[in-house]
């Protein structure tokens, strides 16, 4: 018997109605939902840990501590926006100038928080918030995947996946803060540098359903590393989705009506 | 850095805002179609517009030299990998293993 929703009074009433399902069917179902959260979560986690591990290096190198660098990747959770704090901590940057490249760097996140908004609707508020905290470009992308394909799971099974996600970049993090300074660390060892771009790679390919999703790439592309050699190197992203995905929907919605006319 | 504790509350806030708000404000009302469709169009262009400098332009500027920049001819097969196998684990040992291996054996 399957509680796939989380919805406490659906599940009460199952309960109610069958004698044979007890607390600990639920417990054991709650169980299988964590564990196949964490299952999908070990590709992020084969690309948060090495990542992890050069931010803490270049946090104790911009003289951050131990605690300080994990309690940033504890509260803020963010890979690239941690990476260039860093960089600017040990440029001299002051407190405003972090955040404010911090705010823009984490702009794309509105468009991805976005598009996940429609699939999260049976989720409590306090559960919508979790999930949003734990946001990031990787989870994002495993998550659009999963959602378009099976819908939504359970909020343990989603809540799993995030934390664990989220504890393989702590632990990264504490790992690299501490040896930093003891040695010298080079993550381009063994090619564990190309292991998040091969994810961005494989979740691109898993989105693309129709033609039209190829083309609106593609062109996302292009725009993106214009914008990004122009020198929009905190809103490339953003100003590329925002065009490329405003020319799909035109697209879209161009062709439906010559369908019906 | 004196500020750390203030810096990091700051960078959770900012970080953290606009990761809620659309999905607090839009997950309960009903979307226009054309704001749904545009919505669906976005995870395509956002990973593509993020992998792009990363493949083509390392160091911030356009080199396909081999010696320069092995993680766009790496790619290649990576994205033969992740059409054929749909698989996420597979794509991600496949092009962590060529990239090891081009660096070990040919650069």
């Amino acid at each position: 018997m399957k509680y796939q929703e989380e919805n406490g009074k659906a599940v009460n009433i199952i309960i109610q109605s069958n004698s044979t399902a007890t607390g600990q069917d639920l417990k054991q179902d709650q169980k299988r939902e964590a564990l196949v959260g964490l299952i999908r979560a070990v590709p992020i986690i084969l690309g948060y840990l090495p990542i992890g591990l050069a931010f803490g290096v270049l946090a104790s190198t911009a003289g951050l501590s131990v605690y300080s660098a994990a309690a940033m990747s504890v509260f803020v959770f963010a890979g690239s926006a941690q990476l260039i704090s860093v960089g600017l901590i040990s440029a001299g940057a002051s407190v405003f100038a972090i955040t404010l490249t911090v705010f823009l760097v984490n702009l794309r996140h509105l468009l991805m928080s976005a598009a996940l908004a429609p699939y999260l609707r049976e989720l409590k508020a306090w559960q919508q918030v979790l999930f949003s905290y734990q946001l990031t470009d990787e989870s994002f992308a495993v998550h659009s995947t999963y959602f378009r394909k099976s819908g939504t799971p359970s909020f343990t099974q989603l809540f799993a996946l995030n934390l664990s996600a989220q504890l393989a970049w702590v632990t990264g993090t504490v790992i690299g803060a501490w040896l930093g300074g003891q040695l010298a660390f080079n993550t381009e060892v063994y090619g564990i540098d190309f292991a998040l771009p091969a994810m961005f790679i494989a979740l691109l390919v898993m989105q693309i359903e129709k033609i039209r999703h190829v083309y609106i790439a593609l062109l996302a592309a292009a725009l993106g590393l214009c914008f990004y050699l122009l020198g929009f190197s905190q809103l490339y992203i953003i100003l590329a989705t925002v065009i490329a995905a405003t020319c799909g929907t035109l697209i879209d919605k161009n062709k439906s009506n010559r369908e019906i006319n | 850095m004196k500020n750390i504790a203030l810096l990091i509350i700051l960078m959770a806030l900012v970080t953290f805002i606009p990761r809620v708000l659309p999905i607090l404000l839009l997950s309960r009302r009903e979307l226009p179609d054309s704001f749904t469709i545009w919505l669906s169009y976005v995870p395509v262009a956002v990973l593509a517009a993020l992998l792009a400098p990363e493949l083509f332009a390392p160091g911030d500027t356009v080199n396909f030299a081999f010696e320069a920049n092995p993680a766009f001819w790496v790619a290649i097969p990576v994205f033969t990998v992740a059409y054929f196998t749909r698989n996420l684990f597979a794509t991600v040992l496949a092009g962590m293993v060529l990239l090891a291996l081009l660096r070990l054996f040919l650069l």
